[in-house]
């Protein structure tokens, strides 16, 4: 194995864990503020991938479509929590995950309705085609490397909103005590939306990005939810840095261990019969790796002060 | 007494038999596909191939009813249970999958109903396993991946070979490494539905192949090639047809141009029949016709003819009609073999943009009259 070959395994881990921050932050956000468990989540990363790939195709412009997916994510995230959302917070969780398991399908059928049953195109711009080289005659998609960019962008960004400002400061009191923080006359219901949006938002934006990368198509946001729920049991419920270290622990765990481990097995079976074991560990091994975090910490990595 | 009543039985008998060669017995069909989530552009497009045939043949007392399987396996045994016990269908089809096929069709054949394959075509079926009730209009399995096999053998050294870990990715490198014998520089099995492939495409290029083999069907295969385009890596990428084919080219765009790969079929292909099931089509349904649309289109136009020249109800018979294949296919020669698996040409196309519409266009003929590895385990 080549230093090269393992650099760019490493930045595809770290790519993969950025994408999963994304998804991951605004999902711990809405937990730990809202205590609700959004299976949701996904829709909206599949509004904000089709809403990219509808408008760059409209305009021909990726950035735009970019814009479109923000802000059709965030909407979309502001209407359903005006009009279902609201109405869970003093459910216990099982109503929030059959109702919100409800809207999953709504969003997917909807979708089809509108969109039809085939995928859709969206290609990467121009701009951040090609690739780049790096040290030790390695070569990397610009691309990829502008999502871990915005990726590092958006965790400053949260780090900087959720710490310095008055509207950070108002969703952690809401996250410590919600009752409180009413009392003290803080319009907790517009509070609520507006998190609820920003973290719509967040999950739009990554499937712009990564609709570029792969299908755009209906039901393209469950598997990354799953994933999603993995780094933020492990980074620790409603910890916004939890996600940020648990997203970049399972992009690089998976990334590797589906490079090494067929290689790993390759000493000891043939090459073929590697590969097929090494595959199916592969894909188990991040939520090995979740079971033994959760044996040694039951909270996660980074569980918030007050739960 | 006894006479008058055996006159009236007999009269009964005859003018029921008269009767019966008078107007065409009622068929009833059950489509099982997939309608919904990610893989319903396969579903539609084999429902939409099946209905022209049926449209075509005018046959009145020929009636479908359509239903989604949501590519869950235990969604399709429910809809085949109910399809079989108060719909009463005579024939199933339809089903894209393998793994729901192996779930639904031995019990549907165990309560002596027809099922005619427009894709799935598990190995297991086709060798020691197989049905008299069982046929399938598309191909078996492996045959599309033996045939990049033998194509690879003869123009590169050193592949790589891709496909999701589950039962038909296996059957996928098996069929394709039967008859490519060279070096291998990596065997990757991947998840199913994976969505990136970087850390694959790594590896690829750090393998020092000069070609690439993957199957990768529906939103994987469109996930793959972007990624493989944008990752600036050169070594020709080759697939089975279904990895290029028509619902899955738009998605992938330029990204697929060069693209090699294995199909009985592709729609340039300048015979009259296949013109016309191409131009048929379009005007149907306002876009090009995949493979699965012919596959299913088939499968609709073998039990049409069946059923022009038998009853359902006597299955012989029937299975005699469909046994001789009288149909004209868009793909040109097709028989079926002992196991009721298609015996045909297989051809080598290439991605090809015509009229900015991105196409497979036929390069050279694989293999000719070609069977399948199973056909001599099966005892019929």
């Amino acid at each position: 194995m080549t230093i090269a070959l393992a650099l760019e395994q490493l930045l595809n881990g770290i790519q993969l864990g950025v994408m999963l921050f994304l998804m991951a932050a605004g999902l711990t956000l809405i937990f730990g503020v809202m205590g609700l468990i959004n299976l949701a989540h996904g829709s909206l990363y599949m509004v904000g991938a089709f809403a990219c790939a509808t408008v760059a195709a409209w305009t021909g412009s990726f950035w735009l479509g970019l814009i479109a997916s923000l802000a059709c994510a965030a909407a979309a995230g502001a209407i359903v929590e005006l009009a279902v959302i609201r109405r869970l917070y003093d459910r216990d969780h099982l109503d929030q995950v059959l109702a919100t398991f409800a809207l999953i399908l709504i969003f997917s059928e909807g979708t089809r309705w509108l969109f039809g049953d085939f995928p859709l195109y969206l290609d990467i711009p121009p701009l951040l085609q090609g690739i780049v080289n790096l040290p030790g005659d390695a070569s990397y998609p610009v691309y990829r490397l502008a999502i871990i960019a915005v990726g590092a962008l958006i965790a400053l960004g949260l780090y900087l909103l959720i710490g310095k400002t008055r509207l950070g400061m108002r969703i952690r009191a809401g996250e410590s005590d919600r009752e409180m923080i009413g009392a003290l006359g803080v319009d907790i219901r517009t509070l609520y939306t507006l998190v609820f949006a920003l973290g719509s938002a967040l999950a739009g934006l990554a499937g712009a990005l990564v609709g570029a990368l792969q299908s755009v198509q209906v039901g393209m946001g469950e598997p990354v939810l799953i994933l999603a729920f993995v780094v933020i049991v492990i980074g620790g419920i409603g910890s916004i840095k939890g996600a940020l270290y648990g997203a970049l622990l399972v992009g690089i765990t998976d990334t590797l261990g589906r490079f090494l481990l067929p290689q790993l097995l390759a000493v000891f079976v043939d090459p073929s019969q590697a590969g097929m074991i090494g595959g199916a560990m592969a894909s188990m091994l991040i939520y090995v790796v979740m079971a033994v975090i959760l044996a040694v910490k039951p909270r996660g990595l980074f569980p918030p002060a007050h739960a | 007494m006894k006479k008058i009543l055996a006159a009236a039985t007999m009269a009964l008998g005859l003018g029921l038999g008269v009767s019966g060669l008078a107007m065409a017995e009622p068929l009833k069909i059950g489509m099982i596909t997939t309608l919904s989530g990610g893989g319903a552009g396969l579903g539609v497009d084999t429902r939409d191939g099946f209905m022209l045939a049926i449209k075509q043949s005018g046959n009145k007392d020929i009636t479908v009813v359509t239903e989604d399987d949501a590519q869950k396996p235990e969604l399709a045994v429910q809809i085949a249970d109910k399809m079989i016990q108060s719909d009463q269908v005579d024939v199933l089809t339809g089903i894209v999958w393998s793994n729901l096929l192996m779930a639904v069709v031995p019990g549907a054949v165990a309560q002596g109903k027809f099922y005619v394959s427009t894709n799935a075509a598990p190995a297991a079926l086709a060798g020691a396993g197989c049905n008299k009730l069982y046929f399938n209009a598309a191909y078996q399995n492996d045959n599309l991946h033996e045939a990049m096999g033998e194509y690879a053998a003869k123009t590169y050294k050193k592949m790589f070979i891709l496909a999701p870990n589950y039962p038909a990715g296996k059957d996928s490198l098996t069929g394709f490494k039967r008859y490519y014998k060279g070096e291998l520089t990596g065997e990757v099995y991947t998840k199913v539905g994976q969505t990136d492939y970087a850390a694959e495409i790594a590896q690829m290029r750090a393998s020092g192949a000069d070609g690439i083999f993957v199957f990768l069907p529906g939103g994987m295969g469109i996930s793959f090639m972007k990624q493989f385009a944008q990752s600036g890596v050169k070594i020709p990428v080759m697939g089975p047809g279904f990895s290029f084919s028509q619902d899955v080219l738009p998605a992938i765009g330029d990204a697929a141009l060069g693209a090699k790969a294995s199909g009985q079929w592709a729609p340039d292909f300048d015979t009259d029949v296949s013109k016309k099931f191409v131009a048929d089509f379009q005007k149907e349904y306002s876009r090009l016709p995949s493979i699965y649309a012919l596959q299913a289109y088939d499968a609709g136009q073998l039990i049409v003819s069946a059923a022009a020249k038998a009853s359902v109800k006597d299955a012989d018979a029937f299975r005699a009609e469909l046994l001789k294949a009288d149909i004209k296919s868009p793909r040109g020669n097709f028989k079926f073999n002992t196991n009721q698996h298609p015996i045909q040409d297989i051809y080598l196309t290439e991605v090809v943009k015509k009229d900015g519409v991105l196409t497979n266009k036929t390069v050279e003929k694989i293999f000719a009259d070609h069977g399948d590895a199973y056909a001599k385990d099966c005892k019929i």
